[in-house]
């Protein structure tokens, strides 16, 4: 809605003119003003600015210049919002001030902070986020009961017009709810989808009592640290103009009364004799809390919902205690995934054949995964593994080192890139590294040896499979070689 | 004081079944009584900030936004900031820390909440407006990993069965083993573990059952854990992570407090350090002084630790200042160090480096950046550095403007006399 500019009569281009803009923020009405104004090159000791409450004067005059946006800073126009709801009368003739300035010949007079004009209008706008900061944290909400179910109700009184500026932050925060705000320049009211305003409430609207309030009374009393009484430090965030509208408040008269009688008799009372609690058993216990065997660990894993969202169930490793070989993979795969079981897959397939090949029996050896759960996007019904992040490695490297603790195998076989990160927390290129190596981590000294993941071998072009296939079994061939000598 | 699954019968008309949630019509006698005792044993842990989660707003049906800044819902008769629901899952303890009120030994009233309970509470507190979330602690119970992971229940129940978006601060078990702090930062806008003291001397004194080692590994995988979340986009205590150091309840100083502060600020990334003045408690133990808080020390360190942060000051350099390791009481760490270094003085507001300006008495960041724009456009007079910053009478001295030469002003034996600051008298209304 645009404001009205009244004609002086006397007065020709330039001359003398009242702009009328609603009560409340009019930034709509500002801003088409402004706008013209500026274009008819009218300065701003020569404009009047006057909030007009009677409805018939506004709408639009159809000036051709109202809808012709000005080119103005940015920190101007993000300014103009922010001022508009401040109730001082004189906000619209300084940010008019601000805007013609701005337009000749002082484009970046905003960054000039210690201009008075600038100065006067950085301190408005401090003063409407001040009274909004405290809408949002000083409104307090009462449950009520209506025919649709439960509806909460809140009466406020801000220092300035900010009802609509301020009523957003409700609606992110409490968009499940039903709600009311009421002031005493108008209303908001949210219904789960829709925002709306109406006309302003009183205090009595709001229903005295609400059942949480005693316990939230509670609370605040039971904050306070007696020791540490510094009225005026609350007072300074909190002014006594909000007390009236927020229950709790009630008890700072009393606590503050209190508080030396109860700071003094904490420190003038006798210690007194400890209770007699040695638990001894209890603390010791609690010492071992540890789990101490594989399958008290497996229990936790299994447990234990997904760091990683969206898999079926944890993969725990398979083999025996005491094995020669450990062999550690990435991550379940899709098949792992439903079957509960490690390199059951394709790439698992591909292993045991390999394995089968070298000489090493499966069934002897242990094998397991870095990361215990499934990782996958969905493309269409297909499930496409995902490859895990170091971070995600890292989450799961602690179920990783306590199990090969537990296993206690001679050589620890790291199957790709994700299995060296995890039994080194370093990024190793495969190439670089493969052959023997020792996993030296905290704890955990194993003899290792870095060999590439089957599932590479799959992902290969079929010419080059043969001789990738054929390098893979010679590492298998070493590591059957080391984990009998290492046996021995 | 038992823990409280029993309280529920009885009481019928408690609980209104609501699809999944569950709202309490209002809060009977026994959970009331429970929410004193574990609202009391919480309240020594100075954290309160409810900042630094990324932006976020409710889902459809859910409830909770988190604002970046963090919002004080109200303010108590101590001056410090209500923002989130801040208490105890059980003021029971195994642990015996000598400076703690819930130590196992202490004579106080003890009670236990129900993970529903806990839940129950954050989400009616919070559809009212009066917090910003939910900051857990606990003391520990059985084993630290049991009472890891009752907190680290609370807090998926919150997210995944109500959709709750608001901000949660749980306080982690450092002892608790590690794979369940990898679980909690999943819920958690903010993990932190406290410090307490920072020596192992006086840890071995006053927290026997306390392990040096134990915090310092816990808090350098949660930092390790925040910087590879953070750049792999997901989500793991978005917030980051933060500890706090009791003042006044040992022999350690001032600079060596700061000292350790730096490092952690370093090593393990950690957002903030709180300093929290020991506070006489109900019961006391005898082995600490039963004296008032050394709450002038306490907002001393504060404002050293700010110089560390947004000052560009090392901790070496806040120290020199100090008179054996102490900060002085009567003026604040940036006023004693320009003081003692006046050399560097005066600086002219129209060409001195922004690094030179922040150190500067009087004159906050915010100002300094403001000059630093400003100059560019004008040449700044007194009266617009007086526009900039709200301290031009500590600033004074030190600075050169346009119009203003501090002539002789910065060698005068009684500057300091001249800038301390009244002895602030606490009273009450």
């Amino acid at each position: 809605m645009a404001g009205r500019i009244l004609p002086s009569p006397s007065a020709g281009e330039g001359g003398p003119r009242t702009i009328l803009l609603r009560p409340g923020a009019d930034l709509t009405g500002f801003r088409d003003a402004a706008r013209r104004l500026a274009a008819s090159g009218a300065r701003p000791e020569a404009v009047t600015w006057s909030v007009e409450s009677a409805p018939g004067l506004f709408g639009s005059d159809g000036a051709p210049d109202a809808d012709r946006p000005l080119s103005l800073p940015r920190a101007v126009v993000d300014l103009i919002p922010q001022v508009v709801p401040h109730r001082d009368p004189e906000r619209y003739s300084l940010l008019y001030t601000l805007i013609w300035r701005s337009l000749h010949g002082e484009r970046h007079l905003m960054e000039v902070a210690s201009d008075p004009v600038v100065h006067r209008l950085s301190r408005m706008a401090k003063a409407i986020r001040r009274d909004l900061h405290k809408m949002h944290a000083f409104l307090r909400f009462h449950r009520v009961e209506d025919a649709a179910g439960e509806r909460f109700v809140a009466w406020f009184e801000p220092d300035h017009h900010i009802l609509e500026a301020a009523a957003p932050f409700f609606v992110r925060r409490f968009a499940g709810m039903r709600w009311t705000i009421l002031t005493p320049e108008g209303r908001a009211v949210w219904d789960g989808t829709a925002l709306t305003y109406g006309p302003p409430g009183s205090r009595s609207d709001v229903p005295e009592g609400d059942g949480f309030e005693a316990g939230w009374q509670t609370y605040y009393e039971t904050t306070f640290n007696p020791a540490r009484v510094n009225p005026k430090a609350m007072r300074a965030e909190m002014p006594k103009k909000y007390w009236r509208n927020m229950p709790e408040t009630a008890a700072i008269p009393a606590l503050l009364r209190g508080a030396a009688d109860r700071t003094a008799q904490m420190i003038e009372r006798e210690p007194t004799v400890p209770a007699r609690r040695e638990p001894a058993r209890a603390v010791a216990a609690m010492a071992d809390q540890d789990p101490n065997s594989l399958d008290e660990l497996n229990a936790i894993i299994r447990k234990t919902e997904p760091l990683v969202p969206g898999a079926t169930q944890a993969v725990l490793g398979e083999g025996p205690l005491g094995a020669t070989l450990a062999f550690v993979g990435e991550q379940p795969g899709d098949q792992e995934d439903l079957k509960g079981r490690p390199f059951v897959g394709p790439a698992g397939q591909l292993l045991s054949r390999a394995m089968a090949e070298a000489g090493i029996d499966r069934e002897a050896s242990y094998l397991t995964n870095a990361v215990k759960h499934f990782k996958f996007t969905l493309r269409g019904k297909r499930r496409i593994h995902e490859k895990p992040t170091a971070g995600e490695v890292s989450h799961y490297r602690w179920w990783l080192d306590r199990e090969l603790d537990f296993v206690a195998p001679k050589l620890v076989v790291a199957l790709g890139a994700t299995a060296v990160l995890a039994l080194t927390g370093k990024s190793i290129p495969i190439t670089r590294a493969r052959g023997p190596f020792r996993f030296d981590r905290r704890d955990n000294r194993f003899q290792g040896f870095i060999t590439v993941h089957p599932s590479y071998l799959l992902r290969l072009p079929d010419e080059a499979k043969e001789e990738a296939y054929a390098a893979f079994l010679d590492d298998l061939k070493r590591i059957a070689a080391l984990g009998a000598e290492l046996a021995a | 004081m038992g823990c409280g699954n029993e309280d529920r019968e009885g009481r019928p008309d408690a609980l209104v079944s609501l699809g999944f949630v569950f709202i309490f019509r209002s809060m009977d006698e026994v959970l009331a009584k429970k929410l004193r005792i574990l609202a009391d044993a919480a309240k020594y842990d100075a954290s309160c900030a409810s900042s630094g989660a990324p932006k976020r707003a409710a889902g459809k049906d859910g409830i909770g936004s988190t604002t970046g800044a963090g919002i004080c819902h109200a303010y108590t008769p101590d001056g410090r900031c209500v923002s989130l629901l801040k208490i105890l899952l059980t003021n029971w303890c195994l642990f015996d820390c000598a400076y703690c009120v819930n130590r196992r030994s202490s004579n106080v009233p003890r009670a236990k909440f129900t993970v529903e309970e806990v839940v129950n509470l954050t989400l009616n507190f919070y559809k009212r407006n009066y917090i910003e979330g939910l900051f857990l602690s606990s003391g520990i119970i059985k084993s630290p990993d049991h009472t890891m992971e009752l907190m680290t229940r609370v807090a998926k129940s919150l997210r995944r069965d109500h959709g709750f978006a608001g901000y949660i601060h749980l306080k982690s078990i450092p002892e608790a083993s590690p794979w369940l702090i990898e679980e909690a930062g999943l819920y958690a806008d903010r993990l932190s573990i406290n410090v307490e003291l920072p020596t192992e001397a006086s840890l071995g004194r006053l927290a026997p059952e306390k392990d040096g080692a134990a915090i310092q590994g816990a808090m350098a995988q949660i930092g390790e854990r925040i910087v590879q979340a953070k750049a792999e986009k997901r989500r793991f205590a978005p917030a980051g992570h933060s500890t706090q150091v009791i003042v006044g309840a040992d022999d350690t100083t001032d600079a060596a407090l700061i000292a350790k502060s730096e490092l952690l600020y370093g090593s393990v990334g950690l957002k903030r350090v709180y300093y929290s003045a020991f506070s006489p408690i109900p019961d006391g133990s005898r082995i600490l002084p039963l004296k008032a808080p050394p709450l002038a020390r306490e907002h001393r360190l504060y404002q050293a630790d700010w110089l560390l942060r947004y000052y560009e000051f090392s901790a070496e350099e806040v120290a020199s200042a100090s008179e054996g390791g102490m900060l002085a009481l009567d003026i604040d760490p940036k006023l004693a160090w320009a003081l003692k270094y006046r050399e560097r003085f005066p600086v002219d507001v129209n060409t001195a480096d922004r690094e030179m300006l922040l150190r500067v008495p009087g004159l906050g960041a915010r100002a300094v950046d403001r000059i630093v724009k400003a100059r560019k456009h004008t040449t700044l007079r007194l009266d617009d550095v007086a526009r900039l910053t709200s301290s031009l009478k500590r600033a004074r001295p030190f600075l050169i403007a346009a119009d203003h030469r501090p002539v002789g002003l910065t060698d005068r034996q009684d500057l300091r006399a001249r800038l301390v600051e009244p002895a602030q008298q606490l009273s009450l209304f």
